[in-house]
Order: C-alpha cells, then structure tokens, then sequence
C-alpha cells in the first residue's frame, strides 16, 4: 500500500438497506476507505456482502444514510454524472456476469469500448492482460466453452481493464485453484500497490490469513470495525511461504495500468 | 449507425418480422401519397382552370328563334364595363350548334330552334369579382341574361377530392403511427431480452446513449432495409395503375398522371420511415434506461 492518501473513496454513514417491505439486511453501516486500502470483507453466508458491494457499485440505493463515493454523495450526483462514477469502479460479480454472445476478447475490451478508446489500444491492453491471467489462448472462445475458473479470470480481467480507482471483486478466486487463487491476489495487490483501492469479498478464510489486509466483518447486517486480518481468524495453521505458492509474473505487464 | 454492437441485436428472432412489416407499411404509404399527389394535382388544375372563366348565356325571348341583338350588346357593355373582367367573346351561332350537335345532330340547325347565345369571358381570378351582383347588373340591363361561373358544381367536385385527400393523408398518418408502435414493441421486447447485457453496460459506466445507438442503429438499418422493399413493390404497383387508368381513359383524374417529383417523393418514403424507427427507438431505449438507478 505504497500509494496511501488520506482521500476517502468509500464513505458509508448510517446505511441501511431493505428489500421491500422486508427487514433490513445491513443496518447502520459506518465505514470509511480511503485511497489505495485494501479490504477483505468477511462475513458468513446471508450476512449482507454481496448487498454491501451493490451499494458500493451504485447498482442499488440505500434506503436510508449517506454513501459517498470518491467524494460525491451518491444520492445527490446527477444521473447524467452516475456512469463516470461508475467507470472508476471496477467489479468483479460473484455470478461473473460475462455478456454470452461476446468473446473472451470483446468481454474484455467492453470497458474501454464504452470510452471510446481507440481500437488498437484496445487490442493492445486486453491481449496482454488476458496473457498475464492465461488466457492468451482462449481470446475468440465464448464464456459458455470456458471452465468456470477461466470464465472468472475473464471477469477480472474486465473488472481491471480500465484501471479502476476502486476495485470491488465477489468472491473473485470462488473457482479456481490456489496457484491462480494466489496468482490473481497478487494482480489485486499490484493494482493496489499501483494505488487502486480494493475490497474482496470472501469465503476463504486461508487467504484471508495469508494476506495481511484489513478486515471488514459483517455478521447479521450490521459492519464490525476493520481488523488486521491475522486478529480477525485463528491463524494457527497458516504457513508463510505465500512465495513458494505465488506464481512468478511480471508487474511491467500492468505499466500501462 | 455503428459498425461494432456488443448487443447481440442482429440475431433477435422478434425484430426479424420488422422489416417485412415495414415494407408493407411504405408500400400503403406510397400508394396513399401517390394518391394525395394525384388528386392534388387534380384539384389545382380544376381550380386553376375553372377560376380563370365564367360563361354568361342569353335566352331568346319568348317565342323567338334569336337573342334580341341588343340583349346582347347591352350584356358585353355589363360584362366589359366590370372590373377584372380581361376578354368578352361571343360564341356565334355556328358555334352554339357545334356544341348541342352531338345530342340533336344536324337538326338543330335546320329546325330554328330557340338556341341561346353564349359568351365566353376570361376574368382574373384574383379580381374578386362577385358573381351575385354581376348577376343582378346583367339581368337588369339585359333580361334574360344569366351568369354560371362553374362554381356550384366544381365546388362540389373540389370538395369530394379534397376529402378524398384527407382520407389519404389520414391513412398515411395511421401508418406512420403504427410504425412507430411496433417499434416501440420491438424495442422493449429488446430491451427485455437483452435486460442482463444493458444491466452490465450499465453498471461497468456505459451511457444510457451508448445502449441506445445500438439500438437506434439496428432500426435505421431494419426500417431501410423494410423500406426499401416496400418501395420496390410499389412502383410497379404504382406504374400499373397508371398504365391501366391510361387505358381506361380516366383522363379528368390521371391526365397529369405522376411526375418525376411525384416519384421522388414517394422515394423519400423509405429513408423517412427509416429514421422515424430510429428515432422511435432510440427515444424508447432512453426513456426505459432512464428508470434503472
């Protein structure tokens, strides 16, 4: 986290969130990340993360609270501002959400396209990109021939393109086996390094130990306060030979970032 | 219109009947407005040429073959003397038996018939000349002496064709809108189809605009496509009407026919249905967009 600041990128205050007449799946949510963090976010099955990240991607609105991103109250910034909002966050959904009928390639290419960035950088980022996550070979397959660790790589490729100011990744190593697992946490952190703020929701409670990052806990709808990640789990059985484990790469391959 | 779309558009199976509707749609439409062009035409022509003359006719007295000469210098002194009136000519009586001839034949002539004496007066059209009291004036200096200035039954005729026209115009009207429905039809069920697409655009910053040149491109090229088809099945159609109303000797409407102006607008058709169902579209897909957070 060589590139931290002091500006806020997230700023949750008194967010409460329902669907319907329901109850309230995220009551009272305070929190802060400032620029170039770099979160865990925790939390059982049903605790409100996938909630708390569609907050943080604007593809929903509090029902109650403040949400301030990158400065600018959410609530209050003009439609036609919303999508460069959006564009300073890149997502990686839980369900990948690849766009069927596209290409590895042009699933890929889908956030600089929508710039209107010319064609040949186009092709030049996504090429190199979908080399560093192995899919160098798979640029004109469609997500439906792709495994489900490919079609992830596919998703965070897409979600990094652009080099986002905020990274949002669901459970983004879900489906892939550890050395990609630890290969694509090392992408997350060169972005970081390289000072895009990054949240990753997961389950794996290993790589969560392994890698010394904050931690924000949900647990019934309700944020617990960051913690270092070693305080938040029994990190008894956890090795430290993160490089043994790590696949070798390139960080010139992100220069463009 | 975009080359590139990331909406899988080209292959919606719901969007394959629009260019076939649309081209019935141009080809009712072509047909309607050659109609309307036609019967302008008409009209104008009628107007022009009936407005421009009137026929003033004197009646022999009764129990006389001829009209009283001085009847007759009495109502070219009336007719001269009015303002706006350009040319007084007297049909003589030669004349007058050439146009009864063809109901009586020669015997017209020979029988001394009380035939009336006819002038034929060119008036400015512009001159406001009201008829009503020429009328009065010609029957005060001349009796026997009437005006018909065509009106009353050209009127008529002027007014059956320009309803006629309405009734076309209207036609042309409904089509347009029913075009403009089934692209708002088509463009929802587009907008449903390809809902997790639009979703994702959306939320990785694409502009409400952006979606919609997608979708305002695959109309333009769906409306001329339909269009163009449309109107390659109404020329010939058009053509062909033309050609048998020639033959059927309905000169008084289709004397005039359709002109090379007429064929080009008629030709504009294609182009401007294809831009309505762009504009329809594009219109549609920012007003749904518009609902998403």
């Amino acid at each position: 986290m060589s590139n931290l600041s002091n500006d806020l990128v997230v700023r949750f205050e008194n967010v409460g969130l329902r669907y319907g007449l329901g109850p309230e799946v995220l009551q009272d949510i305070y929190f802060e990340l400032e620029a170039g963090s770099f979160h865990f976010l925790t939390g059982a099955s049903g605790a409100g993360k996938s909630s708390l990240m569609k907050l943080m991607y604007m593809a929903m609105r509090p029902t109650r609270g403040l949400i301030s991103l990158f400065g600018r109250d959410v609530a209050i910034t003009s439609r036609k501002d919303l999508p460069n909002l959006r564009r300073r966050v890149g997502v990686v959904f839980q369900e990948y959400r690849l766009l069927n009928h596209l290409s590895t390639f042009d699933n890929v290419a889908l956030p600089l396209r929508i710039t209107d960035t010319r064609e040949s950088e186009v092709r030049k980022h996504v090429e190199e990109l979908l080399a560093w996550v192995g899919l160098e070979n798979h640029m004109k397959a469609k997500p439906a021939t792709l495994s489900g660790g490919q079609q992830q790589r596919v998703a965070i490729a897409r979600a990094i393109i652009a080099r986002p100011r905020l990274l949002l990744a669901d459970e983004p190593t879900g489906n892939v086996d550890d050395r990609m697992a630890y290969r694509l946490m090392h992408l997350f952190e060169e972005l970081n390094r390289l000072g895009t703020t990054v949240v990753i929701t997961t389950h794996n409670q290993q790589l969560v130990e392994r890698l010394a990052h904050p931690v924000l806990h949900l647990d019934g709808g309700h944020l617990h306060a960051p913690t270092r990640s070693r305080d938040t789990f029994d990190s008894g059985d956890s090795d430290s030979d993160d490089d043994q484990i790590a696949m070798p790469y390139d960080p010139d391959v992100l220069n463009y970032l | 219109m975009i080359s590139r779309t990331d909406l899988p558009l080209d292959h919606d199976a719901h969007a394959r009947f629009l260019p076939w509707l649309i081209a019935f749609m141009v080809y009712l439409a072509a047909l309607a407005v050659a109609g309307i062009l036609v019967l302008n035409s008409t009209v104008n022509r009628w107007d022009q040429g009936i407005s421009g003359t009137l026929t003033v006719q004197a009646m022999p007295s009764d129990g006389a073959v001829d009209v009283s000469p001085k009847v007759l210098q009495d109502a070219r002194a009336v007719l001269s003397s009015t303002p706006g009136v350009l040319n007084v000519t007297l049909l003589d009586k030669q004349d007058t038996l050439a146009l009864v001839e063809p109901w009586l034949g020669d015997l017209a002539g020979e029988a001394d018939l009380p035939l009336p004496r006819l002038f034929d007066v060119v008036i400015d059209p512009d001159a406001g000349i009201d008829m009503t009291a020429l009328g009065r004036r010609l029957a005060i200096a001349a009796p026997g002496v009437t005006v018909d200035d065509h009106r009353v039954w050209l009127d008529r005729l002027v007014r059956l064709l320009q309803t006629l026209q309405w009734i076309a115009l209207s036609v042309v009207m409904v089509i347009f809108l029913v075009t403009i429905g089934t692209v708002v039809f088509t463009t929802r069920t587009g907008l449903a189809v390809h809902g997790e697409a639009i979703h994702v655009l959306h939320l990785i910053g694409a502009y409400d605009s952006y979606v919609a040149r997608q979708f305002a491109g695959r109309a333009l090229w769906l409306g001329l496509k339909g269009g163009i088809i449309g109107l390659a099945f109404a020329i010939p159609t058009l053509l062909a009407i033309s050609y048998f109303a020639e033959r059927m000797q309905m000169g008084a409407v289709s004397e005039n026919g359709l002109h090379l102006y007429h064929y080009i607008t008629i030709g504009i058709l294609p182009f401007a249905v294809a831009f309505i169902a762009m504009f329809t579209a594009r219109t549609t897909v920012l007003r749904t967009l518009a609902r998403m957070p």
